[in-house]
């Protein structure tokens, strides 16, 4: 197999030294990590890498020597290099030379024992792969999605050689601490010599986190053990949280900040990345809510809207009495029957009016209150949408109510049709086979049966058309409340962070390699350059996306229709966790 | 060592063949495809300044006008990023891998690379697409749990889609590379 010795672009102008570094025999590479320049004591190489090898697992060894030539003919130095070959003894010994001012590499690999000619040293060809050191150090390599039957293990120990050579150089971090200025032994090249790399504010901020996150997570577990304190499990209470979304989404941010706040350090890169991910995100929310807050508080935009509010509350309300007069007239040209089509409607009519008068009741405190909800903005434009889902779901209560009666109405009717149609055809439903039986009825009992078949039949169009309007009526706010859901989903499982890391540090998140081959000249050996090629934007998205409150309709197309047509209760936003009717 | 050889695709359009042979284990093929024809740029976008001049003496609106322009204009950008390629070309590299490259008419490329240990054989496969019988290369990978099965079937070429005759050429070279890395395995 052709032996790839992997250089990092930093050490290519260094002067001659070590190559220092870790051999794959598995895949017949080199991952050359640093060179060690002259003069240098053996022993005290020796040590130090014994040092790495014990801080960071990493079989780091001298790999051979690069020889960088300044000026013409310096044989001394080759000779100098070959005799290094026998105090630091590895199979096989590579050397690399370069000649100044030129673009071509010479290298040689050579084994003391070749397979099969014991005692005879022969020669590997060489191909070299240049590598960034630091972005291969600060990359993350993203296998694609590993088969669901497989454990993950597998999947790294699977992965092949480059997943390899990132995973020595990440681990070799402790060889890249030293830099031109210390004072030690041996003097090192890598990516970091010219002086290690830090941030004061990034230090600062390490070190404010800890106190700050333990006060943040104290502060946090005091108000999650309020909220479950036994005053607020009193019956009428947990019914309404579980109903309004706002809970459920106030519930969520809290268990995100106490994942935040947690006082463990992330062990390992996903975890830090979920964490970064959901701060940023609850910045956003805040900053949105803020922005929203602001732009309602000026100009006076709240009073504006509660004077707005109980005109179009009593503009719907006009609309459904019209609506009401509709149907009980001869709605699009269709007969109803005229005596039930009164009753539903003066039925529907009244409802109508006792909603109408509570709204006029409670008028004069709506501003107050929509002034205190506006202030809740603050805490997150999720907060807002959901509170405006709640507040449309309570607004149009009586759209619901409607479609319950409706609903209800509908279902006894056609349980009572298709169980009377068994006895039209002389059939019963039994109930302990769960089947469809013939029986002999009664005279008296077939033609009551019958009587109130046809009554029922006859009824269907008039309570149906009233089923079918109200249940598009509550479409239609389903369908409103939805759209809000998808928004607040949306801004709760976006990975902003990871976003942002794509756009700006592209190297950071890496899909895998490409390869590009550089100047070539025959008889010389290939030289070839490994960039890193980033997770496309689609799949960050998918990698690391937050979970959301899980509000996911429940039913698909076809259940619903069924539901529909039969007259059964729809549901359409459950909470996860809730259980099923 | 380059070599241009011309082509054509499926249906009949020209395309040229780079062979670039760096070294007996380094091989690189370029397929060019034809470029965007000034004849159907005019074409579509007098069509639609002709549907927008339509709409505006109906609607007597000027937005439409300016809509139609930027609707132009950022279709042809979309078109150019993200639809129409370039050129597609295949490196084979004993011992590392084989990598796919297309670059798209914006510059944007876009590269995947599969590594030596996951490529089974590179293979012509025949296919039913649309009214016609085609040939295509493809790249065969293998499941690391279980070698003897056939994990991914990979189609290289996908957007310039040559004959056989041009896959022939490129077949003949990654096998002449591949059994050089078979006849070679890995030292332990």
């Amino acid at each position: 197999m052709v032996l790839k010795a992997f250089f990092p672009t930093c050490c290519a102008a260094a002067d001659s030294g070590l190559l220092v570094g870790r051999w794959v025999p598995e895949q017949s590479s080199a991952v050359v990590l640093a060179v060690v320049h002259f003069p240098f004591i053996p022993v005290q190489v020796k040590a130090l890498l014994a040092q790495v090898h014990q801080a960071s697992q990493v079989g780091v060894a001298v790999l051979g020597t690069w020889c960088h030539r300044r000026q013409e003919a310096e044989e001394s130095l080759d000779h100098f290099l070959e005799g290094l070959g026998a105090i630091f003894f590895h199979e096989p010994w590579l050397q690399l030379c370069r000649e100044r001012g030129s673009k071509f590499w010479s290298c040689k690999a050579t084994r003391r024992q070749g397979p099969g000619r014991p005692g005879a040293p022969c020669e590997d060809q060489v191909m070299l792969v240049f590598y960034d050191q630091r972005k291969v150090l600060l990359s993350q390599l993203h296998p694609p999605a590993a088969l669901p039957d497989r454990p993950a293990g597998d999947a790294a120990a699977g992965a092949g050689g480059l997943a390899a050579v990132f995973d020595t150089v990440a681990r070799s971090e402790v060889l890249f601490r030293s830099d031109r200025f210390d004072e030690g032994p041996v003097r090192l090249s890598h990516w970091q010599s010219e002086g290690v790399e830090a941030s004061i504010l990034a230090e600062l901020a390490k070190r404010a986190s800890g106190p700050v996150c333990l006060l943040l997570s104290s502060l946090l577990s005091l108000v999650s053990a309020a909220s479950t304190c036994r005053l607020l499990r009193l019956w009428p209470l947990p019914f309404l949280w579980s109903k309004l979304s706002t809970c459920g989404q106030l519930r969520h941010r809290l268990e995100q900040l106490a994942l935040v706040f947690s006082t463990q350090k992330a062990e390992n890169p996903t975890q830090l990345m979920r964490k970064a991910n959901v701060l940023i995100s609850v910045l956003l929310d805040v900053a949105l809510g803020l922005a929203l807050l602001s732009w309602l508080h000026r100009k006076d935009r709240i009073g504006q809207l509660a004077e707005a509010l109980v005109p179009v509350a009593d503009r719907v309300a006009e609309e459904l009495q019209h609506l009401l007069q509709w149907l009980m007239g001869a709605p699009a040209g269709l007969k109803m029957n005229r005596a039930l089509d009164q009753v539903l409607g003066r039925f529907f009519l009244y409802h109508l009016h006792l909603w109408i008068s509570y709204i006029h009741l409670m008028s004069p405190f709506i501003e107050r209150i929509l002034w205190h909800v506006g202030l809740s903005a603050c805490l997150g434009l999720t907060v807002a949408l959901s509170i405006l889902s709640d507040i449309i779901a309570l607004l149009t209560f009586h759209i619901y109510c409607f479609y319950v009666y409706g609903a209800r109405l509908y279902c006894l009717k056609i349980c009572g049709l298709s169980s009377l149609w068994r006895l039209f055809r002389g059939k019963k439903w039994n109930v302990l086979r769960q089947r469809v039986d013939s029986c002999s009825y009664d005279l008296d009992q077939l033609f009551i049966g019958t009587l109130l078949f046809t009554i029922l039949l006859f009824l269907l169009p008039t309570t149906a058309l009233y089923y079918l309007v109200f249940t598009l009526l509550r479409l239609l706010v389903v369908a409103v409340q939805g759209l809000i859901h998808v928004l607040v989903d949306l801004i709760n499982s976006l990975p902003l962070y990871s976003l942002g890391l794509r756009l700006c540090r592209p190297y950071r998140l890496a899909a895998g390699v490409k390869f590009r081959v550089l100047e070539h000249e025959a008889g010389r050996p290939l030289r070839l350059l490994m960039q890193i090629n980033p997770l496309p934007y689609g799949r960050v998205v998918h990698a690391y996306r937050l979970p959301s409150c899980g509000c996911h309709p429940t039913h698909s197309w076809g259940s619903l229709c069924r539901k529909l047509f039969f007259g059964e209760l729809i549901y359409p936003w459950r909470q996860r966790g809730d259980k099923q009717d | 060592m380059e070599d241009e050889q011309s082509f054509s695709d499926i249906c009949g359009g020209r395309l040229s063949l780079q062979r670039r042979y760096y070294s007996p284990t380094c091989r690189e093929f370029c397929i060019s495809c034809p470029r965007l024809s000034l004849r159907s740029l005019t074409a579509v976008t007098c069509t639609v300044w002709l549907a927008a001049y339509g709409l505006f003496t109906l609607f007597e609106n000027s937005m439409i006008l300016s809509a139609a322009i930027f609707i132009t204009l950022l279709g042809l950008l979309g078109y150019l990023h993200f639809v129409k390629i370039d050129q597609e070309s295949l490196l084979i590299i004993d011992s590392l891998g084989i990598q796919m490259t297309s670059s798209y008419a914006s510059g944007k490329e876009s590269t995947t690379f599969f590594e030596m240990g996951q490529v089974k054989d590179v293979v012509i496969n025949e296919a039913i697409y649309m009214q016609k019988v085609i040939y295509y290369l493809c790249i065969l990978l293998k499941d690391p749990v279980e070698p003897h099965r056939i994990s991914q079937v990979v189609p290289v070429f996908q957007s310039a889609k040559p004959r056989l005759d041009c896959l022939i050429e490129v077949y003949r070279s990654c096998q002449e590379v591949l059994a050089h890395q078979k006849a070679t395995p890995a030292s332990a």
